[in-house]
């Protein structure tokens, strides 16, 4: 997508002449092919090194909260949904932040796509509209990017950024309906089966914390993991610590997890982790009609109630 | 094993709200209503005090079920603890049974002070869910 690259230079340098911000950010090529990493644009010098592609996969709003500076940021769906929950929760004042929309068609799972090419190594990426060409040492190989994509790009139903000040690029379709059919296919099994599954993800945890520190709404100085008074939870691997701690590390996110995935990304271990956050998302949305940075003004659902929520689940006798 | 079922009592641990149902509790106890005594009591000032990781530290360190209990939507002494509390509560019961745990091992309910017999109700309902559940095995430390 060369065209989007060079759109978002324009934006980028005209955002400079007219001392708009002091900062972008957004992607530049890393140093391996399937690779885009985040960068910090400060001058027009510099902004021949934004890009835009598949492999855009961070969500940038991470390097938003308590920026000093006036700053201008790339924002796909998701990111532009985070950045709402963050200028929400006062991480950033709304006027601080230069809203740079870019409609996204989803990210490219570059661990797939590598473990689809087992030994061989990439050296080279050519990008032209759905057609992904891979090239090494004596291979060529052409993908549909659109097979590729990240399970939670696969699911997203907010692509568009939602609130911006600039928009590049045309606004692409939007996927509908039935939002969470995997959370009702699991929600389908026995308990115990389901016991199991977390169980044996969470076992997977190494207490890395490395999905807490990419989320972009996960900003706390002192998270709770690192406290020690109280200590409310183990900081062992044994399977019960792991379980709570992803429990709550989802629960702290009910009604703020923008399901941008980047938690899940980070994983080294692949744990499933969204398989708790998307059914705190669908609750949210069932129960109180609440979509994590889809409005400005909306209250955040767990800083708000109705007299009328619902209570079915309270115990009567 | 089947010697230890039977004389298994469980472990229940009630968070009471200090103004409404820790006052139905102790009306209970001035009524000399019988309930059983399976249930540990700790007061805390509101339902909205409770911290999801207060239920789960019980579960991992020993309790067999969990109850929570405030003051009926309205009544509040903090005006809107218990609304907040609410919906926290909502989402948590759902995350826990979601992720596998037995239906019934954590509960949330309302008792006001002048409900005495409704709290002694409770805990006999609560203890008898648990009874049935059997011992906490998951999330136990050991």
């Amino acid at each position: 997508m060369p065209d989007l690259s060079s759109r978002i230079r324009e934006v980028a340098e005209e955002l400079f002449r007219q001392k708009e911000v002091e900062l972008i950010i957004g992607f530049e090529e890393g140093s391996m092919p399937l690779h885009s990493t985040p960068c910090f644009i400060r001058n027009e010098q510099e902004v021949e090194r934004l890009t835009w592609n598949s492999f855009c996969d961070n969500n940038l709003a991470t390097y938003l909260v308590k920026r000093p500076e006036k700053v201008a940021i790339i924002a796909k769906g998701c990111d532009a949904r985070a950045i709402v929950e963050l200028i929400k929760e006062k991480q950033i004042p709304r006027e601080q932040v230069v809203i740079v929309g870019l409609p996204c068609r989803g990210m490219v799972d570059r661990r797939r796509i590598e473990a689809e090419l087992e030994a061989h190594e990439i050296l080279e990426v050519d990008e032209q509209d759905d057609k992904l060409t891979l090239k090494g040492d004596g291979f060529t190989k052409a993908l549909n990017r659109d097979e590729y994509l990240y399970p939670c790009c696969q699911a997203c139903t907010h692509r568009n950024p939602g609130t911006y000040d600039i928009l590049i690029g045309d606004m692409v379709a939007e996927k509908a309906a039935d939002q969470y059919p995997d959370i009702a296919e699991f929600e389908a099994q026995p308990p115990e089966e389901r016991w199991q599954y977390i169980s044996d993800e969470v076992n997977k945890c190494i207490r890395c914390y490395a999905c807490r520190n990419a989320c972009p709404l996960c900003y706390c100085k002192e998270c709770f993991v690192d406290k020690t008074r109280p200590q409310w939870i183990g900081k062992t691997t044994d399977t019960n610590d792991t379980f709570i701690f992803h429990i709550m590390r989802a629960f702290h996110l009910a009604g703020r997890c923008v399901e941008c995935g980047a938690c899940e990304r980070a994983c080294p271990m692949e744990v499933d982790i969204r398989k708790l956050n998307r059914k705190l998302a669908a609750d949210v949305k069932e129960l109180f009609g609440y979509e994590a940075g889809t409005s400005l003004d909306q209250a955040a659902p767990l800083a708000t109630f109705r007299p009328d929520d619902p209570e079915d689940f309270m115990l009567g006798v | 094993m089947e010697t230890e079922a039977k004389d298994w009592e469980p472990k229940i641990v009630a968070f009471l709200c200090n103004w409404c149902s820790y006052a139905g509790a102790d009306l209970a106890g001035v009524s000399r209503l019988q309930y059983p005594a399976n249930v540990r009591v700790i007061r805390v000032p509101c339902s909205g005090r409770i911290n999801p990781f207060f239920i789960l530290a019980c579960l991992q360190h020993g309790a067999d079920g969990v109850l929570v209990s405030g003051c009926h939507p309205g009544d509040c002494h903090y005006i809107s603890g218990n609304y907040s509390a609410r919906r926290k509560f909502a989402l948590l019961k759902r995350l826990l049974e979601y992720a596998g745990l037995e239906q019934g091992r954590v509960e949330f309910s309302w008792v006001s002070a002048s409900e005495g017999g409704r709290f002694a109700e409770l805990i006999a309902k609560v203890t008898e869910m648990v009874k049935a559940l059997g011992p906490a095995r998951k999330l136990v430390k050991k």
